[in-house]
């Protein structure tokens, strides 16, 4: 029973993005790349399972320029995946033809039991590969997952929705669950094994065997720009009663929000 | 020129009245302005009593299925309908609201039927059958424009607060079609919904976010902050240095691992501005910062800035308002 989780490897959230002259993409100089958070709840899941269930197996899947994008394979592993693939290739390919290449590898490897994912990626902001696997493999999912269940037949999980409410969904397995922050608490890799996924070889497939075509490509982004600069902060002075007055006069003549 | 579809969404007041979702009035009142013929697609008993809002904000058809099967929102069985729908009126753009329905649907259906999808956007330019949209990567550490290749359907999810909103045209009238939708045998069932302790507007809707962090020393202390959200009608945001502590629920959580947020009006008490929480909260139109430390990076970030004792400052503050806005 193969259990695949999809995964990114992004830049860390404390980094400070730069843009390129030409405004083509940012400044990859310097940057600290990890796994996507969600993407950390997703292993963890995944792992959990196969704890309980001795017949699974982890594969951990990403899609990504290989020298890089290995790390967070090796990271999945430490925190116990058995198996990883990275699917070789540019960087700037979209969520569609990600998805794409993600759901035909699982097709190859599979049949997979159950798909784990993050919700989105903190670098691109899309919240689309999962869903979009999830269409193309024709099996069902559910995105923002924060509590997961299963038997052999059925998954049930509870997916978090606007103001706190949360919806109690049940799929059909095999399907695909994309996690959100409060799913678990993703462990650390212990040193044994992180020895061990140093080790294990990662099966490598170049984007371009896959025979998706470049026309799949459905979005590309360009101009990329660094938000506008704010104005320095107007600091309210005086005592508590003064800088209250103060804020409240800004709020509700200056600014009008209020 | 090819028409655009708008997916609408409802929502319940608690005066049980049923209003058409300020992001939903936000596209319709936008996919107008465009001079295209705009379509809206309305799914689930709720929309039939409230389905003439679509017009008084712009739609001149409506496309209605009041089948209480679409009452909660199911992943297979909306992409289905949108399909269809799209393939019905030939768009050829298609928007909804970044929700948590439209950001799960859309890419969905956009699998189903080879087209393209751009989330999050805060800017969207139509011109003939060109659109393009800004939206922000690394949750708003920097802007891309989005543009559309080999996509003749092109799907736009919007982020809410984005788009003026003017005052509901209530002359206005649309041609509306009843209409049935084929449903696909479906291995997804939503067996039930939980509503959230407070119905109040998530904090990606809120127009004023009023959000905690260390500075406010224990959990308990939140309280004071929904005192002043209270008042002011906010919702309650919090950093990732609490979220993490248990203090509050992590769907509290702002910033680049929580929510992104652009209300009008964000409040930030004792927060002292990791760079992924500004992340997460930059593109607020104004910014209030609260905090004992002058040297704190949100200073950077915020339009007002007060230096003090937010235990002084906050309960100050809300009986101001109180006095003002209860009146």
């Amino acid at each position: 029973m193969k259990i695949f989780v999809c995964l990114k490897q992004v830049p860390d959230t404390e980094t400070k993005i730069k843009i390129l002259p030409d405004r083509s993409g940012i400044d990859p100089a310097g940057i600290k790349w990890v796994m996507n958070p969600y993407d950390e709840h997703a292993v963890e899941e995944a792992v959990k399972f196969k704890e309980k269930n001795p017949t699974a197996q982890v594969w951990a899947l990403t899609l990504g320029p290989k020298q890089r994008a290995v790390e967070s394979l090796r990271t999945a592993l430490a925190m116990g995946a058995d198996e990883a693939i990275v699917i070789n290739s540019s960087e700037n390919l979209d969520a569609f033809i990600t998805a794409k290449a993600l759901a035909n590898v699982i097709s190859t490897e599979g049949p997979a039991h159950l798909i784990f994912s993050g919700k989105l990626s903190i670098d691109a902001n899309q919240s689309s590969v999962p869903q979009m696997v999830a269409e193309f493999l024709s099996i069902p999912h559910t995105t923002v997952v924060s509590k997961f269940e299963t038997n052999p037949e059925n998954t049930t999980v509870e997916r978090d929705v606007e103001g706190g409410a949360k919806e109690v969904i049940q799929m059909v397995n095999p399907s695909l669950i994309a996690a959100n922050k409060g799913l678990n608490l993703p462990r650390y890799a212990s040193l044994p094994g992180i020895m061990k996924a140093k080790k294990k070889t990662i099966k490598e497939v170049e984007f371009t065997s896959l025979g998706i075509a470049a026309t799949e490509q459905k979005v590309r982004y360009s101009g990329f720009t660094l938000p506008p600069e704010k104005p320095a902060v107007r600091l309210l002075t005086g005592d508590a009663a003064s800088q209250v007055a103060q804020l409240i006069s800004c709020l509700r003549d200056e600014a009008k929000v209020v | 020129m090819s028409k655009i579809l708008v997916f609408t969404e409802f929502q319940s007041t608690s005066s049980q009245a049923v209003s058409l979702k300020r992001g939903s009035q936000e596209l319709l009142q936008f996919a107008a302005s465009t001079g295209r013929t705009v379509v809206a697609l309305a799914l689930g008993s709720q929309a039939g009593g409230a389905f003439e809002q679509l017009a008084h904000h712009g739609a001149q058809e409506v496309l209605l299925c009041k089948d209480p099967a679409y009452d909660a929102y199911n992943s297979e069985l909306f992409a289905a309908a949108v399909a269809e729908a799209i393939q019905k009126t030939g768009a050829t753009l298609v928007l909804a609201s970044a929700s948590s329905s439209g950001k799960d649907l859309f890419p969905r259906v956009a699998a189903k039927i080879g087209a393209g999808v751009v989330s999050d956007g805060t800017e969207i330019t139509v011109s003939e059958e060109d659109v393009k949209v800004k939206k922000p990567l690394y949750s708003g550490k920097c802007f891309v424009t989005a543009k559309f290749e080999n996509a003749p359907v092109k799907m736009v999810l919007m982020r809410a607060n984005q788009l003026p909103v003017a005052a509901a045209d209530t002359t206005k009238t649309a041609s509306t079609t009843e209409v049935a939708f084929a449903k696909p045998s479906l291995k997804t069932l939503v067996k039930q919904i939980v509503k959230g302790a407070a119905e109040k507007l998530d904090l990606t809707e809120a127009n004023i976010v009023v959000s905690g962090g260390r500075g406010l020393k224990e959990a308990g202390n939140f309280k004071m902050l929904e005192d002043l959200a209270a008042v002011l009608g906010a919702t309650v945001g919090a950093s990732r240095a609490v979220v993490d502590a248990g203090w509050v629920g992590h769907s509290m959580q702002v910033g680049q691992t929580g929510k992104t947020v652009a209300p009008t009006l964000y409040i930030a008490v004792g927060i002292s501005g990791a760079i992924q929480h500004l992340a997460g909260m930059s593109g607020s139109k104004v910014i209030v910062a609260i905090n004992s430390d002058a040297n704190a990076p949100i200073f950077q970030k915020a339009t007002y800035g007060i230096v003090g004792d937010a235990f002084e400052i906050v309960p100050k503050l809300t009986e101001e308002f109180k006095k003002l806005l209860h009146h």
